[in-house]
């Protein structure tokens, strides 16, 4: 374990100045790295019982950084491992011109900050890795140079600095009010009364982050005007980065801050996401615009943890199942939105644009990709078998069995918006008529099917991932029985 | 005495705050900031955190103030500025309002100063704050340097698909009796001799890698903006190895440390054996002293242009 946690941490940021080298070879070293770290993780998981701690240069908190790998932490590392092997397998560029060159390195880099993410226990190596992932987040979205996306991301950079701005802000008070950073040595704490201000100021930094309604107005333009394989990357994995460190400090550094006031507002403004974006995503006639939107909605229900699992509640018999629910849903949703953002990336340059009557007869000149968008659109609106199944399953059930039945309302009308604006593009794909799409290898439509099923292999063979999670499950979330 | 100094330069900096916020026109607005920069480097002085206090005023006030200046430059001339914002200026009031509250609120503390001042020798480092970036949070201090190289990467994408390959930046001519000759050929020797000294010193001193590497930045900028020297391709291999020499030597040397444990009970991730931790710290921060250099004086000079 001393050699895995160190290659999981370094080797994207290896790959990325390699890649900064020899941007010809871009492609090849992003495989190579994507092998190296699938067998890392094959031999991490597989050997995993308890959490693994590894000090940095040996130095113990609070002096030094450790790196820790739970449950938790190995599902996020696996899932942006098969997203951006996904990714990197799909994504087209080729020689050593502008994008090219700017792509691999990007890439690798994202997927550096976010194992960097996943892996740390220090608050402010979290902000470190947020920067890292952030800066790379916004020059992909940058990267076709088109107006459109240049605005886009300028959008994105403000409002993330903000949110980086405002995570610093909270982490500067606790280190001032504990001398500790490191988010184990948190829940132990002498409790002080800015204790409250600075979990606010990292919570508020992490929603704009992560893009909970009302803060998503970055999000659409963004994860759409991005050539389709940066989208996967920021519409699967980027989000859940921050969403990661919520969940981290919420339920595992300070569980005993959560008030029921500001629970059943994380719980409100989840559902609000879940509708908001669900109806929006109905009024677009643009697929990345159907799909950027749906990721609006998708994240809403991430935040239902907070009021189904988190503070008095975190005690009862339900609240781990809502945690497991949730991290489910987090899994799924990367599985199937990677796919389907890589499935629109074929169409758009199968058809020249990325409206969605061009989709029409799409069913028969790409199968399966019209296949794999149908699997990845199942588990999102959470019908069985799939991952999003499991998800909402576990988040309905806890939700009416913590007797507040409302909080079952967002997953059960987000899976009807879904279904409604997900059906456009399919019955358009199937429509009787003779495409007019240039043909797409069969190859490339692989790689969304792989994730989409993927997605369904979640709820399908759901116990191993389930007993995964429960390794080094928090406190809070782990009194009661399932 | 002093306490008047403090009250006076705590007034000057919410002054000058407030009028880079309220500022006529954006070039005002720019020249209040870098004026900010400088009053709060100061502040960082008074508070005895002199590494702090030379970042602030290489980056802060030095490199931002040229990059704002140079961006003022691209933008179309136009006497239109953005009406009052009174939902930001409420917010940033509430926030210094509650920030105010906190450091009343809070016991003084020591934080972790006397444990890195106790471990720092033994580290490598009789400076903390070069222990404490190098050692004890190097894997910060290595991010750190990679976010540079991210942001310059960032960056270079912008350029037109025409321009790539170019050099960074737009091509510079200048007048050959002019004042910005004249200084490109006196300030580069003291510039260098200054920015390797504070990478030198800051083993022992306040000083390092980022400080030494902004002012060899301005000092490339110089020599470049004079026109003496003709910056490389963005495609140039050489230029490339230089960026990523700092974050590889660094990472190359913490991953050694990860090899070595399967078999070496002292050896880490990070690790610097003890015995040459001095002299490795010193050869690392001189790589990354070379890298933070070139990419600073790269960001700044933007992505490569043609003259469109």
């Amino acid at each position: 374990m001393s050699l895995i946690l160190p290659l999981l941490a370094a080797v994207p940021l290896l790959g990325a100045i390699a890649a900064v080298l020899a941007p010809r070879a871009g492609k090849g070293i992003g495989l190579g790295v994507a092998i190296v770290l699938l067998a890392a993780l094959a031999v991490l998981v597989g050997g995993l019982n308890t959490p693994v701690v590894l000090p940095l240069g040996g130095w113990e908190p609070p002096l030094g950084i450790a790196l820790r790998v739970d449950g938790l932490a190995a599902a996020f590392l696996g899932l942006a491992a098969v997203v951006m092997t996904g990714v990197l397998i799909a994504a087209p560029y080729r020689g050593a011109g502008r994008e090219a060159a700017a792509f691999w390195p990007l890439a690798l880099l994202l997927w550096g900050a976010l194992n960097a993410i996943f892996l740390s226990r220090d608050l402010f190596n979290l902000y470190v890795g947020l920067e890292l992932l952030t800066l790379a987040a916004v020059a992909l979205a940058a990267l076709s140079g088109s107006a459109g996306a240049l605005a886009a991301a300028i959008r994105y950079m403000v409002f993330a600095l903000m949110g980086s701005l405002l995570f610093l802000l909270g982490v500067a008070l606790t280190y001032a009010a504990h001398g500790a950073l490191d988010l184990a040595a948190l829940p132990g704490r002498n409790p002080q009364p800015t204790d409250a201000l600075a979990a606010g100021l990292m919570t508020a930094g992490l929603l704009v982050k992560t893009a909970l309604f009302p803060f998503h107005a970055w999000l659409a333009p963004a994860h759409s005007g991005a050539p389709a394989p940066a989208s996967a990357m920021l519409s699967a994995l980027v989000p859940k980065a921050s969403f990661y460190i919520l969940l981290r400090l919420w339920f595992e550094a300070l569980p005993d801050l959560g008030r029921p006031g500001f629970l059943w507002l994380m719980g409100a403004l989840g559902t609000a996401a879940i509708l908001y974006g669900g109806v929006m995503a109905l009024r677009q006639a643009r697929l990345k615009l159907v799909i950027a939107y749906s990721t609006v909605a998708q994240i809403g229900y991430l935040f239902l943890v907070f009021p189904l699992a988190g503070g008095g509640g975190a005690a009862q018999p339900w609240a781990a199942g809502a945690w497991t629910g949730v991290v489910f849903h987090a899994l799924a949703h990367g599985l199937a939105k990677a796919a389907m953002f890589l499935c629109a990336g074929l169409w758009l340059a199968a058809a020249g644009n990325d409206r969605i009557e061009a989709l029409r007869g799409a069913a028969r000149a790409t199968p399966m990709a019209v296949f794999a968008f149908a699997l990845a659109a199942i588990s999102l609106m959470g019908l069985p078998p799939s991952g999003g199944f499991t998800a909402k399953y576990l988040m309905v059930t806890s939700a009416f069995a913590a007797g507040a039945p409302y909080w079952a309302l967002g997953p059960l009308l987000g899976g009807l918006l879904a279904a409604a604006y997900l059906y456009r593009p399919i019955a358009a794909a199937f429509a009787p008529v003779e495409p007019e799409l240039r043909p797409v290898p069969r190859g490339q439509q692989a790689v969304p099917l792989a994730l989409a099923l993927g997605a369904i292999v979640l709820g399908l063979a759901s116990a191993p991932p389930f007993d995964l999670l429960q390794i080094g499950r928090p406190e809070a979330a782990a009194r009661g029985v399932e | 005495m002093t306490l008047a100094f403090d009250l006076v330069l705590c007034a000057m900096i919410v002054g000058a705050a407030i009028c880079a916020a309220v500022a006529g026109t954006i070039f005002a607005a720019a020249v209040f900031f870098i004026v900010y920069g400088i009053f709060v480097s100061l502040a960082w002085l008074r508070l005895d955190a002199f590494d702090v206090a030379l970042a602030e005023a290489a980056m802060g006030a030095g490199l931002t103030g040229i990059l704002l200046l140079r961006a003022l430059g691209r933008m179309p001339a136009s006497e239109d500025r953005p009406g009052p914002a009174l939902a930001p200026a409420l917010a940033g009031a509430g926030l210094a309002l509650a920030l105010g509250w906190a450091f009343l609120a809070l016991p003084e503390s020591a934080g972790l100063g006397p444990v890195v001042r106790n471990a720092a020798p033994g580290a490598g480092a009789e400076n903390p704050v070069t222990a404490v970036l190098l050692a004890f949070r190097a894997w910060d201090t290595l991010l750190e340097t990679i976010v540079l190289l991210a942001a310059l990467l960032g960056v270079w994408a912008l350029s037109r698909d025409e321009a790539w390959g170019l050099p960074p930046g737009l091509p510079q001519r200048v007048r050959p009796d002019g004042v910005l000759a004249g200084f490109g050929r006196i300030l580069p020797p003291i510039g260098a001799v200054v920015g390797v000294y504070l990478v030198w010193a800051g083993t022992s001193r306040p000083g390092g890698a980022f400080q030494g590497g902004t002012v060899l930045a301005a000092v490339a900028l110089l020599v470049s903006m004079a026109g003496l020297a003709q910056a490389p391709r963005v495609t140039s291999g050489a230029l490339r190895l230089v960026l990523v020499a700092g974050p590889l030597v660094f990472l190359g040397m913490a991953f050694i440390g990860a090899v070595l444990s399967l078999w070496q009970p002292g050896a880490a991730f990070l690790a610097l054996p003890e015995a040459h931790a001095k002299s490795l710290i010193l050869g690392i921060e001189l790589m990354l002293t070379l890298s933070i250099a070139v990419t600073l004086a790269a960001l700044v000079a933007g992505p490569p242009e043609d003259r469109a």
